[in-house]
C-alpha cells in the first residue's frame, strides 16, 4: 500500500520535472502525446487487462471527445471547459447505453461489435461534413485557457495534459486495488464464479466500459485543443489497434504497463521517421510475438529478465574468485 | 430452506433433468448422489441460476427465485462451490475471499477511485474478515499466495472460505471431497459439520459414500436425470432400486 | 418504372457483392468450426487474392487463369504459414490472445503488402469483357455471372468436401467435439491446419473474382472481412446455406441502402446490421439458441 504511494509520487515527480532538461524542445511536444496516449491505453487496459473485455472501438470515444469539443467551441462558441465536461458526460452516457447490449457479448463477438461501433462512428465523422468538415478535417479550434493563461506552447500543454493524466492514473491505481477492481479481476478470471459470489458482472462491465469511454473523451477534448486541428483519420480502426498494441507491449492488467506501452509506441515512430506508414508491420509483429512469448508484457518481462540475468552473474563471479 | 418444484432441463435433444422435486430442510445436511452424468451438477447450475430451467421453479425460503440471476441469488444467501474448482487464479488467496465479501460491502466505482474515508474503513473491515475466514478453514498462512498455484485440496478449502464469506443461508457444494486423500476428507467432514453448526444449511453432491453416510441427514438419489429415491441414509442404503442402479455398480 | 428498374439494378449488384460476402463468410465459418477462432486476418486473405492476381498478371505477365491459380496458391501457403507460426505455438490460448494474434497477423500482412506494392488502388481486368447484358430492364455485367458461377461452385465443393470425404467429415467431427474427435484418432492439429488452408483458399478466390468490380488495394481487407463476418453471423457461423443467405441479404440491403438512401453510409449499413444481429440474435437468423457449458 505504502510502497504504491511512493512509486506514484516518484513517477509524478519525474513527469513534472521532465520538461526542465528538455527546455520546451521537440521532445516536449512528443511527450504531450505520450500523456494523452497513456490515458487512452489505461482506459482500454482497465477494460481489457483487468475486466477481460476487449474493445476495438476505443478510438471512437476519443474521436467523439475531440469532435464534440471541436464542434461546440468552433461552431457554437461554447466555453471549452464547459464543452469538455458536457461532451465527456454525453460520451459516457452513450457508452453506458450501448454497453448493455455490447458487453453481453463475449470474446470474438465482443471484439467485432466494438469494432463495428468504432467504424460506424468514424463513418459519421467523415459523412457529417456540415458539422465536422468531413475528411478534410476541422480546423481553427481554440487553445484552452484559464484566466489570462492560454495553453498555446508545448510546455504549457505538456503540463495541462499531464496534470489530467496524473490525476486519472492515480484514480485508476486506487480503483484497481479496491473492491471494484477486485470485482473486475474476478470477472476476468471466471465470470461464472464471480457472479455466484454476488458480483454484478453485467453492471460492472458496463461501468468500466463507461469509465474508459469517459477517460478517452476527456483526452479527446484535450487533444483537439492542443492540436487545434482534427481529422477523422486520427480516430479510426488503426488507432484502436495501436492502443491495443500499447497495452499488449506494456502489460495487460498493469496501470504502469499502459504508460510504458504508450511511451514506447508514441516515441518509436517519432524516432524511426522513415517508417511512417509501415509502423503497422512493427505493430503486427509485436502483437504476435508478445502474445506468444511474453503475454505479461514488458512490465512482467523486464523484471523476469533481470532476475534471470542477476543470478547468472553471481555464478560467473563465483567461478572467477 | 430450498424447494425444487418439478425442475426439468433439456440441452437440445438431451434431457439432463426431469421432474426433480424435493426440499432441503433448514439446518440440515442434504446429500445428492447418483452415478456420473446423472445431472447433479446441472441441478446445482439450475438452482444457482447459471442455467435457466426448461421447466419448474426454484424457491428459497418460500420465495420464488427462478427469475433471479446468480448474483441476485447470492445476495439472498444461496452460494455454491464448483466441481472443477473455480478460483480467481491470478488473485491472491486473501483477495479471493475478499471477492466473496463483495455482497458484504458496498463501495462503488466513485468511492473506490477517490478513496473515500468510508471506503478505506470498509476495506480494512473486509480484509480483517477475510483473514478470519482463512483461519476458519485453516489456511491463514497462504493469504498472500497466488490462488492459481494452490494444490487441489487447499483450493477446495479456499473455495469454501470464499463461499462462507457471503454468509450464506444455503451452501451448495459440488463434490467437495473429490481429489482429497482420506485424512483431508476427514478434515473436510469436520469442517462441513462446523459450517452446519454455524446455522448454514448444506447440500452437497458427493461420490464418497462413507462421507455421505457419515454427515448427511437426508439423501436424494438421481439417476439419468430423474429422482430415484429420497430419504435418510439408512433408507437409501436399503432401497433396492438404488442398490441396483447405483450402489450395485460400485 | 424508373424506380423499379433502379431497384432491380441495385438488387443485381447487391446479389453479386452478397455472393462475395457469402464466400468470405464461409471462409470464416470453416476456421471457426474446427478451432473456435474468429480469424481477424480473414479479410487479408481476400485482399491477397486480388492483389496477388494483379501482380502475377502485370508483373509476371502470366495469363489470367495462371495468375489466379498462383494468387490462390500463394495465399493458401500464407494461411498455412500463419497457422504454423502464430496459432500452433500457443498452448491453452484464451480467446483474447487469439483475437490479438489474428489482429496482429492482419495488420502485418496489410503492412507488408503496402511495403511491397504501395498504396495505390489497382483494378483487375474483367474476366470476359465488360459488355453489359440486359435483364429485365437492368444491366448485368459478365463479371457478375462469373461471381455467381464461382460462388455456386465453391459452395457445392464445400458441401461435397464436408459431407463426403474422410477429411471433411473429420473436420466436422472436430467442430462438434474436439476431445471426442481426438479420442477416435482424428489428428485435431492437422484438421486445424486444413481449415486454415481451405479457408485461405476460399477467401483468396473471393478476392480474385470481386477485384474487377470494386478495384483492390492493400487496405480493402478490413471492410470485406467484416462484411463477410457479418454474413457468417447472420448464418449462425455455419458453413452452410445460412451463411450464403446471410451474405446475399447483406449485399442486397447494402446496395439498396447505398442507392436509395446515401452512398456515404454504405459501409455503416453493414455494421448496423451486424450490431443489430449480434444484439438480438447472436446465434444467427436461422438457428435456435444453445446453452453455454459451465
Ligand atoms: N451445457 C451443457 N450442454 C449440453 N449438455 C450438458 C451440459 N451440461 C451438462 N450436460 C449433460 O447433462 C448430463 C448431466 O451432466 P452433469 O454434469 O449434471 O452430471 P453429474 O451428475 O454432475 O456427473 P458427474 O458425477 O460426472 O459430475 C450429461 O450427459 C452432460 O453431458
Ligand atoms: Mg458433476
Amino acid at each position: 500500500m505504502k510502497s504504491d504511494r511512493i512509486k506514484f509520487l516518484v513517477f509524478a515527480l519525474v513527469v513534472l520535472l521532465m520538461p526542465l532538461p528538455l527546455s520546451g524542445g521537440y521532445l516536449t511536444n512528443v511527450l504531450i502525446f505520450v500523456g494523452i496516449n497513456s490515458v487512452l491505453a489505461l482506459g482500454l487496459n482497465l477494460l481489457l487487462g483487468y475486466a477481460g473485455q476487449i474493445s476495438l472501438g476505443q478510438a471512437a470515444f476519443f474521436g467523439l471527445g475531440a469532435y464534440g469539443s471541436g464542434v461546440l467551441t468552433t461552431a457554437y462558441g461554447l466555453n471549452p471547459w464547459l464543452a469538455m465536461i458536457a461532451v465527456a458526460v454525453c460520451v459516457a452516457l452513450f457508452a453506458f447505453a450501448i454497453g448493455f447490449p455490447v458487453l453481453r457479448l463475449k470474446g470474438h463477438y465482443l471484439a467485432m461489435a466494438t469494432l463495428g461501433v468504432g467504424v460506424i462512428v468514424n463513418i459519421a465523422f467523415n459523412e457529417t461534413v456540415d458539422l465536422t468538415g468531413g475528411p478534410s478535417g476541422l480546423s481553427g479550434i481554440p487553445n484552452l485557457s484559464i484566466g489570462s493563461l492560454t495553453f498555446d506552447s508545448d510546455l504549457k500543454n505538456y503540463y495541462l495534459v499531464w496534470v489530467f493524466a496524473l490525476g486519472m492514473i492515480l484514480l485508476s491505481l486506487n480503483l484497481v486495488n479496491s473492491r471494484f477492481g477486485r470485482g473486475l479481476r474476478a470477472i476476468h478470471d471466471s465470470e461464472v464464479a464471480a457472479r455466484v459470489m454476488g458480483v454484478n458482472a453485467r453492471l460492472m462491465k458496463v461501468q468500466v466500459f463507461t469509465l474508459s469511454a469517459f477517460m478517452s473523451a476527456i483526452m479527446g477534448s484535450l487533444y483537439c485543443h492542443v492540436m487545434t486541428f482534427i481529422s477523422p483519420n486520427s480516430f479510426g480502426f488503426h488507432f484502436s489497434v495501436e492502443l491495443l498494441t500499447m497495452i499488449v507491449i506494456g502489460g495487460l492488467g498493469s496501470v504502469y504497463g499502459s504508460i510504458l506501452g504508450a511511451l514506447l509506441l508514441t516515441m518509436l515512430p517519432e524516432m524511426l521517421r522513415t517508417f511512417q506508414d509501415y509502423d503497422i508491420i512493427v505493430y503486427g509483429l509485436l502483437l504476435i510475438t508478445m502474445t506468444i512469448y511474453l503475454p505479461g508484457g514488458l512490465v512482467e518481462g523486464i523484471p523476469a529478465l533481470f532476475r534471470r540475468l542477476v543470478p547468472a552473474k553471481k555464478v560467473t563471479e563465483g567461478s572467477d574468485a | 430452506m430450498l424447494s425444487l418444484n418439478g425442475i426439468g432441463k433439456r440441452f437440445g435433444g438431451l434431457t439432463a433433468l426431469e421432474g426433480i422435486s424435493f426440499n432441503v430442510g433448514k439446518g440440515s445436511i442434504t446429500g445428492i448422489i447418483g452415478p456420473n452424468g446423472a445431472g447433479k451438477t446441472t441441478l446445482f447450475n439450475v438452482a444457482t441460476g447459471i442455467y435457466p430451467p426448461s421447466c419448474g421453479a426454484v424457491l428459497l425460503e418460500g420465495k420464488d427465485i427462478s427469475k433471479l440471476p446468480p448474483e441476485g441469488r447470492a445476495r439472498l444467501g444461496l452460494v455454491r462451490t464448483f466441481q472443477n474448482i473455480e478460483l480467481f487464479g491470478k488473485m491472491t488467496v486473501l483477495e479471493n475471499v475478499m471477492v466473496g465479501l463483495h455482497t458484504q460491502s458496498s463501495s462503488g466505482l466513485f468511492a473506490c477511485s477517490f478513496r473515500m474515508p468510508w471506503q478505506m474503513s470498509e476495506e480494512k473491515r473486509i480484509r480483517a474478515r477475510a483473514m478470519e475466514l482463512l483461519d476458519f478453514v485453516g489456511i491463514p498462512e497462504l493469504a498472500e499466495v497466488q490462488a492459481g498455484t494452490l494444490s487441489f485440496g487447499k483450493g477446495r478449502l479456499l473455495e469454501i472460505a470464499r463461499a462462507m464469506a457471503l454468509e450464506p443461508k444455503l451452501l451448495l457444494m459440488d463434490e467437495p471431497a473429490a481429489g482429497l486423500n482420506s485424512s483431508e476428507t476427514a478434515e473436510l467432514a469436520d469442517l462441513i459439520k462446523k459450517i452446519r453448526d454455524l446455522g448454514v444449511t448444506v447440500a452437497l453432491v458427493e461420490h464418497d459414500m462413507d462421507l455421505v453416510m457419515d454427515i448427511c441427514d437426508q439423501l436424494v438419489v438421481l439417476n439419468l436425470g430423474t429422482m430415484l429415491a429420497e430419504g435418510t441414509p439408512r433408507q437409501i442404503q436399503d432401497n433396492p432400486a438404488v442398490i441396483t442402479a447405483y450402489l450395485g455398480e460400485e | 418504372m424508373e424506380l423499379l428498374n433502379q431497384v432491380t439494378q441495385f438488387v443485381i449488384s447487391g446479389l453479386a457483392t452478397g455472393s462475395i460476402y457469402a464466400l468470405i463468410g464461409l471462409s470464416f465459418a470453416i476456421i471457426f468450426n474446427s478451432t473456435g477462432i474468429i480469424n481477424f486476418a480473414q479479410g487479408e486473405f481476400v485482399m491477397l487474392g486480388g492483389v496477388l492476381t494483379i501482380f502475377s498478371l502485370n508483373v509476371l505477365h502470366l495469363p489470367l487463369l495462371a495468375a489466379i491459380l498462383v494468387a490462390v496458391a500463394v495465399t493458401t501457403v500464407i494461411g498455412l504459414v500463419f497457422e504454423r507460426l502464430a496459432i500452433r505455438p500457443l498452448k491453452n490460448a484464451t480467446p483474447l490472445m487469439l483475437i490479438i494474434i489474428t489482429i496482429g497477423a492482419s495488420i502485418l500482412i496489410r503492412g507488408l503488402v503496402m511495403l511491397l506494392w504501395g498504396k495505390d488502388t489497382q483494378a483487375l481486368p474483367a474476366f470476359s469483357g465488360t459488355d453489359p447484358i440486359s435483364v429485365a430492364g437492368a444491366t448485368l455485367l459478365p463479371q457478375h455471372l462469373w461471381i455467381f458461377g464461382v460462388t455456386v461452385l465453391v459452395i457445392i465443393g464445400c458441401r461435397l468436401f464436408f459431407n463426403h470425404t474422410i477429411s471433411g467429415k473429420a473436420m466436422r467431427a472436430c467442430s462438434f467435439n474436439r476431445r471426442a474427435a481426438n479420442l477416435v484418432g482424428i489428428s485435431v492439429g492437422r484438421m486445424v491446419l486444413f481449415s486454415f488452408v481451405i479457408s485461405a483458399a476460399v477467401g483468396a478466390l473471393a478476392g480474385v473474382i470481386i477485384a474487377p468490380l470494386t478495384m483492390t488495394a492493400y487496405d480493402v481487407g478490413v471492410m470485406l472481412g467484416l462484411k463477410g463476418f457479418c454474413a457468417a453471423i447472420m448464418g449462425g457461423m455455419g458453413s452452410g446455406l445460412g451463411t450464403v443467405l446471410g451474405g446475399l441479404i447483406l449485399g442486397t440491403l447494402e446496395s439498396l441502402g447505398a442507392g436509395l438512401i446515401s452512398s456515404g453510409y454504405k459501409d455503416a449499413i453493414a455494421f448496423f446490421i451486424l450490431l443489430l444481429i449480434l444484439f438480438i440474435r447472436p446465434q444467427g437468423l436461422f438457428k435456435k439458441g444453445e446453452t453455454e457449458r459451465v
